[in-house]
């Protein structure tokens, strides 16, 4: 199998691993980060969010070879201990139901603000539109993010 | 009227015990779910107890710090956070004193022989506050004996004791004293208008974690050498496997075996028949490999041949045999009050409809998995599972183990539904693991999900009214559902009891498809259908639609039927308050409204839907929400359950479908399975009606309205009744006619 050097998070990693592997399993099984979660495997739920070169990706249908040098950042790197604007929204207004999906919400969040600072009602619900709460958290979310912007100005 | 039920009779010392910390404090075990169950029965032999009886702890240091340690399964509900706040309050310390954690697996100590339900918070509140008193009784009896006074002379507040001279003691200064002491019998609890916990905000214990992506859920599970098992099943209920090919999967990296299970699952049936409703005893080929995505990839190319074993079912076939059931005369009779039959004919008029529902999946976020290691001397079972009594029981038997032998543990899980009370993974990986003798976890594909579900099962209701003299005088509600009928205290449930003739007849249909429950199991689909005929027979007696809800009411009062076990008054109560805060019937132009009530899960519930007109079609842009579900114990939770049911209940409504034909699910992805999404959500406006009655559920009792609520502000917008969910598929009748926007 062939090896593959990538950043996550500011490590550089290296992994053996076929060409066609998704980046999620490779974050999930190789580098035990776990933050990142499976939902549908084809790019359909957002579930697996991470963060590309600073774009929101959908890791289970970007696949190794593709990565590159780019740099990845997961749930675990957004912030070293939970104090991102995003991080800090969601536990003020208390978004989660189970938690399962909200890795990838607040991926999705974060890098959407980074570039749209002044979101209208609009915007958000559009950007957030792709990615599933099976709790229904929605209008919880959107407030989050609304709230996000705020503390990102 | 059955609003506040008996409180539990139990001893104290029959689920608590404390003892000395080694270290210094206080260890105080009980067994919260033993506690929580209305049948808890005292050990016989008290000297016998010992810390394997408990599986919750209040652990208080001698620096007044608290630790709960809870063993609860958390799923989304948020019971990890309200029920420690519950003994919290008893206990009367700050909730920011307490630390909450789920308990960590010590054999040694205790077992976690635990089980959930939708019924916490209703059954825990008694025990809860025993426990949290009886803890503060113990500790202020250990202050009184220092100070030697009369420990009733004591007060406490936030963890600290005063005497009645004014000294003061922390719990903690007296831990080590208290633990020497004997569990009182008697304690006092607080006045609800003393709370200073319960009815406050509390964000979810586990937030911290959740926003920075630590392990938590099943998915997340690892253990040293562990490996991934992806499992064919067959694609389409009632086909068995005859052989398979597994060449190419065998030669693909990491993939480390490719075997064959079903024989223990076949044994464990052929004991335990009733077992085959939620396992499929075929053969089902399983590859096992080092990672997951090599598993899942390898399993791909198994090429499988299935043989017809039982007949392959359509939902066109199910829809006509369901229609056949309300057209014939092979019901079971749950309720039937007065005479109906005589009553239809005496009717001036009559309306008879008739309702229709698919089947739906779970689609839970965290799809199925479970982890087991399995050796001569060890069952070691980890994963999301909301019975795992049941499932260790299941396991011991089908592997011919002693049930001491399991060890299951649970993990936070990404969303129940219903789905993971089956625990049909559990058997299925216990399987695997006794085969193979590894660790191992078995991941269930997205689409293994949805196509190998228990689902809901569809339903049809047909319900007939009768007027006469501009009365409501017979009312008869018949149900056809594929494998299962409504159960308990459903039939019972409002307009019972508001009718003096009155009829419920269900009638059902074995499949082998697998059905289970689904968050507000019928009631999910029948508050809908009855609600949505309330709305019709109000505009056909020419009255207004709340009116004839309230005027229904009346008739309740006082009854002494103890089936009866929605309160008049309280449903009133949520009505008139839902009509104050919508501002119904005084909506601005171009709102249209759908009034709905229900009585569920021992909660009232009256939701109003509002409703625009966009591009022709009418828009769901608001819910106002009124909830009365006794003490709300944390209302920043409490108002995520109401506003996600209510979410919930509306996307399944508009979109929910799963079709089968020839035995096959027509979708299993979430491409071709729609959930509602951010821009479908309308805002949702929660009001919880403020009493002093005992706490009742809120996990389930706002979906069933939801779909009602829409469908009557769909009416209100467009002319149009639709009768069939999902919605979306009637787009003729989510429609305005022309004129109306013209004009």
């Amino acid at each position: 199998m062939p090896t593959y050097q990538l950043t996550v998070n500011g490590k550089s990693h290296s992994v053996d691993v076929s060409e066609d592997t998704p980046l999620l399993w490779v974050l999930r099984d190789h580098l035990d980060l776990v933050g990142t979660k499976y939902g549908c495997g084809i790019a359909q739920c957002g579930t697996c969010t991470v963060h590309v070169d600073g774009t929101a990706v959908l890791s289970c249908a970007l696949k190794i070879d593709q990565v590159g040098g780019k740099s990845v950042t997961t749930i675990e790197g957004l912030s070293e201990d939970g104090s991102h604007p995003v991080q800090q929204a969601w536990k003020e207004v208390d978004v989660p139901q189970c938690g399962y999906c909200q890795a990838g919400q607040i991926m999705k969040a974060s890098a959407f603000l980074e570039k749209n600072p002044d979101p209208s009602e609009e915007d958000i619900k559009r950007a957030m539109n792709g990615n599933l709460c099976r709790c229904a958290t929605y209008n919880r979310i959107y407030k989050a993010v609304e709230i996000a912007a705020e503390k990102m100005k | 009227m059955a609003n506040q039920k008996p409180s539990l009779q139990f001893s104290r010392r029959a689920f608590m015990r404390t003892s000395s910390l080694a270290g210094g404090g206080l260890l105080i075990g009980f067994n919260l779910f033993q506690a929580c169950k209305p049948e808890a029965k005292a050990p016989m032999n008290l000297a016998a107890l010992d810390y394997s009886n408990f599986n919750a702890f209040i652990k208080i240091a001698e620096n007044g710090a608290i630790t709960i340690f809870s063993p609860n399964p958390e799923i989304g509900q948020g019971v990890k956070t309200s029920m420690p706040m519950i003994i919290a309050e008893e206990l009367d310390v700050a909730w920011d004193m307490v630390h909450v954690e789920q308990g960590i697996l010590d054999t040694e100590n205790y077992t976690r022989q635990v089980a959930g339900g939708s019924q916490s918070i209703r059954l825990g509140w008694e025990p809860l506050r025993q426990t949290g008193a009886t803890a503060r009784q113990m500790l202020v009896n250990a202050a009184a004996a220092r100070w030697g006074v009369e420990p009733s002379e004591c007060t406490t507040s936030e963890g600290v004791i005063t005497s009645p001279s004014g000294e003061t003691l922390g719990y903690g200064d007296v831990v080590n004293e208290a633990a020497q002491l004997e569990v009182p019998e008697e304690v006092t609890l607080k006045d609800v208008k003393d709370f200073t916990i319960i009815g406050t905000d509390a964000s979810n214990v586990d937030i911290d974690e959740i926003i920075t992506g630590k392990p938590l859920f099943g998915l997340d599970y690892k253990v040293d050498g562990m490996v991934y098992a992806a499992v064919v099943r067959p694609p389409a209920f009632g086909l068995k496997l005859s052989s398979f090919n597994a060449d190419k999967a065998k030669a693909m990296p990491g993939v480390l075996d490719v075997i064959t299970i079903g024989e223990k699952a076949r044994k464990l049936i052929g004991e335990n028949p009733g077992i085959a409703a939620i396992l499929n005893g075929t053969d089902k080929v399983v590859v096992i490999a080092e990672t997951t995505w090599q598993a899942m990839k390898a399993k791909e190319t198994i090429e499988a041949d299935w043989a017809e074993d039982t007949k392959l079912e359509s939902t066109e076939e199910h829809d006509k045999i369901l229609s056949d059931l309300l057209d014939g005369n092979k019901f079971n009779t749950m309720r039937s009050d007065g005479n109906i039959k005589k009553a239809f004919a005496e009717a001036d008029e009559i309306l008879e409809r008739t309702y229709e529902s698919p089947f739906l999946p779970h689609n839970t976020m965290e799809p199925m998995n479970f982890f087991a290691d399995i050796s001569d001397t060890k069952v070691h079972l980890v994963g999301p599972v909301q019975t795992p009594e049941w499932k260790a029981g299941a396991v011991a038997q089908m592997l011919g183990r002693e049930p001491s032998e399991i060890l299951l543990e649970m993990t936070r899980q990404g969303g129940g539904f219903g789905r993971r009370l089956y625990g049909d993974f559990v058997l299925e990986v216990a399987e695997i693991a006794d085969a193979i003798r590894k660790p191992v976890k078995v991941v269930y594909t997205r689409d293994d999900d949805m196509a190998d579900g228990i689902y809901r099962m569809a339903i049809k209701y047909r319900i007939k009214a009768g007027v006469k003299d501009g009365k409501l005088t017979a009312y008869h509600l018949k149900e056809a559902a594929v494998n299962s009928n409504m159960y308990g205290l459903i039939p019972n449930f409002f307009p019972a009891g508001a009718i003096e003739n009155y009829q419920v007849d269900v009638a059902k249909y074995d499949s082998n498809i697998t059905t289970g429950a689904w968050r507000a199991p019928y009631t999910n689909f029948l508050a809908y259908a009855e609600q949505s005929f309330f709305d019709e027979l109000a505009e056909m007696m020419e009255v207004d639609r709340v009116k004839l809800r309230l005027d229904l009411l009346q008739k309740v009062k006082g009854t002494t039927d103890d089936r009866i076990q929605y309160s008049p008054e309280r449903m009133e109560k949520v009505i008139n308050t839902a009509v104050e805060k919508s501002g119904w019937g005084k909506q601005p132009e171009g709102v249209y409204q759908g009034f709905v009530n229900y009585y569920c899960h021992n909660s009232h519930v009256a939701e109003v839907a509002d409703v625009v007109i966009e591009n022709g079609t009418p828009v769901v842009k608001k819910v106002t929400c009124v909830v009365d579900c006794g003490i709300v114990i944390n209302p920043l939770g409490a108002k995520n359950q109401a506003e996600g049911g209510v979410i919930d209940g509306i996307g399944h409504a508009m979109y929910g479908e799963l079709a089968f034909e020839n035995g096959r699910p027509t979708a299993t992805n979430f491409n071709n399975y729609r959930l509602i999404r951010m821009m479908e959500a309308p805002d949702v406006e929660v009001h919880f009606i403020k009493n002093d009655f005992a706490p009742t559920g809120l996990g389930e009792p706002t979906l069933p309205p939801a779909g009602g609520a829409i469908a009557n502000a769909f009416k209100a917008a467009t002319g149009n009744r639709i009768y069939k969910q999902p919605f979306s598929k009637f787009p003729e009748l989510l429609k305005v006619p022309e004129k109306e926007i013209l004009g």
